[in-house]
């Protein structure tokens, strides 16, 4: 009887995941964002081993050419490919937002909900620490970590995933408010189950939805984060190929070598869209309504 | 309502002193003081006793928060670690530089923001509505530096219009900014203007869904009666708390800004600051950005409070 019932659980999970994604995908705008998405991830992966060029290859006959058809996308000012550099440039930030969101979603959606059921003064409490975390701009937090422990990745993971989890804090409490006063969490509290049951199994599926589309507008918004940072000098170091630091180099010969300039900046826009026009639709699949969202 | 305002008060000064703790605490627990970042990392023995003799570090941090705290209350920073200059003084021209790129910014962005929504809330789905909505979902995702550099790439570099850096000093009068500051206000107008349009657009639809709505126009109303009459006061009244959050990221978010166009306001000498590890200047822009955005959401929540007549007699019940 228990095992009948699980598997049936289990089926609908998945024709759940499948209906949202089809619904995504039926969007004229989760179709494209989807596309751009797994069209980045897909390069991002076999890009070192489909590009024409060594990315740190310097050719000092070849600086600043315009696009030909050795150099589909011209030089830079060191003669670099610059094809190859904006192909391989997006690795660097889709590794550490890859691996910064997620840990930024699991630690700050389960603090949240964690104090969205328990509440009272030490919730009180926290939501202040949480306000004034959110009051100092996020650009000064981050630089002051980076400039006293260095710009690698090992520092830009964890950081970005502390700072980026503290805002889904809110939105996970704010979630759990919603669903906590509901009937089925208080029979489960009547039924004497304890906390960490009731997260389990009461709370974290209702506010699952939330965090998912939280998660993807927190991760264009780490990419966003990531690549300003590269562009300031205090990201990704040279010569490793990042569409900011290339932004950054390119900038000041942007007169002679556009193309330098505009590469990297499609590169990088088309991913960010593409995770916003994403998030966009799976916010409207799920039925949640993303418009209120403040830029933070 | 007086009551509510206090704790409202309250609050918003509780956030800033906890802001203050952190900024203290988080430079007392990273590795490296104020005369270590002087005195270059090499700093050892004799010379860096001296030092903190000199700035008053031996001393326990309780007693140097509570002397930091009680100076920043009354505008007083201390000096700086580079150069020893009052960092009030230096503050004060970045500020209100800062200041003026932010109300120009809102100065174009609020009224465009508010128009824009309006008309592509009423004329949903049609043709006006899918190409704001689109260019509002660029403007707002695509990073300023990026955005910066194709502006400066097509306005200044190829057609010549506009200047592409600013070079006028920190203390000069507000009036010589112009016309270098108009490609910043650009770009921040830009991602404002998407942010509340959206916001604005959103709310339009869903008042105008409303049963009032459909009831006035059932009795005959005239339609530019019921948009400015019946629908607009309540639509607008979620835009103010956007149009805070926004306010206060053009006060800390323009940092990269800032430093694309070379503009001299807080944002730059920010990230000055942090290189150099100017820590007591890192201190005081941070409390200072700090409570601006308090103060910010604090007077939009208020606003909102008082325009709102269902939130007024539920606060009037309250107390």
């Amino acid at each position: 009887m228990t095992e009948i019932t699980a598997t049936r659980t289990e089926n609908t999970r998945l024709q759940r995941i499948g209906a949202v994604l089809r619904d995504v995908m039926a969007r004229p705008s989760g179709a494209i964002g989807l596309t751009l998405v797994v069209l980045h991830l897909v390069l991002a992966i076999v890009s070192p081993w489909i590009v024409p060029y060594d990315y740190k290859a310097m050719d000092s006959l070849q600086m600043l050419k315009p696009p030909s058809g050795a150099h589909w996308l011209g030089t830079d000012h060191l003669g670099r490919d610059v094809l190859t550099r904006t192909l391989m440039g997006g690795r660097e930030a889709l590794l550490v937002t890859g691996i910064a969101t997620p840990i930024a979603v699991i630690w700050g959606g389960f603090v949240g909900i964690f104090f969205g059921l328990v509440g009272g003064r030490l919730d009180e409490v926290l939501m202040r620490v949480v306000d004034a975390f959110l009051s100092l701009p996020w650009i000064l937090k981050m630089l002051v970590l980076i400039v006293t422990f260095g710009t690698g990745i090992e520092v830009l993971i964890p950081t970005l995933a502390f700072f980026y989890g503290i805002p889904v804090i809110r939105i996970a409490r704010a979630a759990t408010h919603d669903v906590v006063a509901r009937d089925f969490v208080s029979a489960a509290r009547a039924r004497g189950h304890g906390r960490i049951t009731i997260i389990r199994r009461e709370l974290l599926p209702n506010v699952l939805d939330t965090l998912m589309v939280e998660g993807a507008m927190r991760w264009s918004w780490m990419l966003l984060a990531f690549s300003s940072l590269s562009f300031l000098g205090f990201g990704v170091s040279p010569p490793t190929p990042d569409w900011g630091l290339m932004i950054a180099d390119g900038r000041g010969l942007m007169s002679f070598a556009p193309w330098g300039v505009l590469a990297p900046v499609v590169a990088l826009s088309s991913l960010i869209i593409g995770i916003n026009l994403t998030a966009d639709a799976l916010a409207k699949a799920l039925g949640i309504d993303r418009a209120q969202k403040a830029p933070v | 309502m007086l009551r509510m305002l206090l704790r409202r008060l309250f609050l918003g000064a509780i956030t800033v002193w906890i802001v203050s703790v952190i900024i203290f605490a988080g430079v007392e627990v990273l590795p490296g003081d104020a005369c270590t970042a002087f005195l270059e990392r090499e700093a050892k023995g004799k010379l860096l006793e001296n030092c903190r003799e000199a700035q008053g570090l031996n001393r326990p941090a309780v007693e140097r928060y509570i002397e930091w705290a009680s100076g920043a209350v009354r505008g007083d920073f201390g000096v700086s670690a580079n150069g020893q200059k009052s960092i009030s003084e230096l503050v004060g021209n970045r500020l209100r530089n800062s200041l003026l790129l932010a109300i120009c910014a809102l100065g174009v962005g609020v009224p465009l923001a508010i128009f824009l929504g309006v008309v592509t809330g009423l004329r949903r789905d049609k043709p006006v509505d899918l190409f704001f909505s689109t260019a509002a979902v660029f403007a707002m995702t695509i990073p300023e530096f990026v955005s910066a550099t194709v502006l400066i790439l097509v306005f200044s570099v190829w057609l010549g219009w506009l200047p592409g850096i600013v070079l006028t000093s920190a203390g000069a009068p507000a009036s010589e900014f112009f016309p270098e500051i108009l490609l910043p206000v650009i770009v921040l107008a830009m991602v404002m203007t998407a942010h509340i349009l959206r916001m604005v657009r959103s709310s339009v639809i869903e008042v105008m869904a409303g049963d009032y709505i459909q009831m006035a126009i059932l009795k005959g109303v005239p339609y530019w009666r019921i948009v400015f009459r019946h629908a607009l006061p309540n639509a607008l009244l979620p835009a103010i708390n956007v149009v805070a959050l926004t306010i206060a990221w053009l006060l800390g978010g323009v940092v990269v800004i800032e430093v694309v166009f070379n503009y001299p306001g807080l944002g730059r000498m920010m990230i000055d600051a942090i290189s150099d590890r100017d820590l007591p200047v890192v201190q005081a822009i941070a409390l200072i950005v700090a409570t601006v955005y308090v103060g910010v959401n604090l007077t939009a929540d208020l606003m909102t409070m008082f325009l709102n007549p269902r939130l007024r007699t539920h606060a009037l019940r309250g107390s």
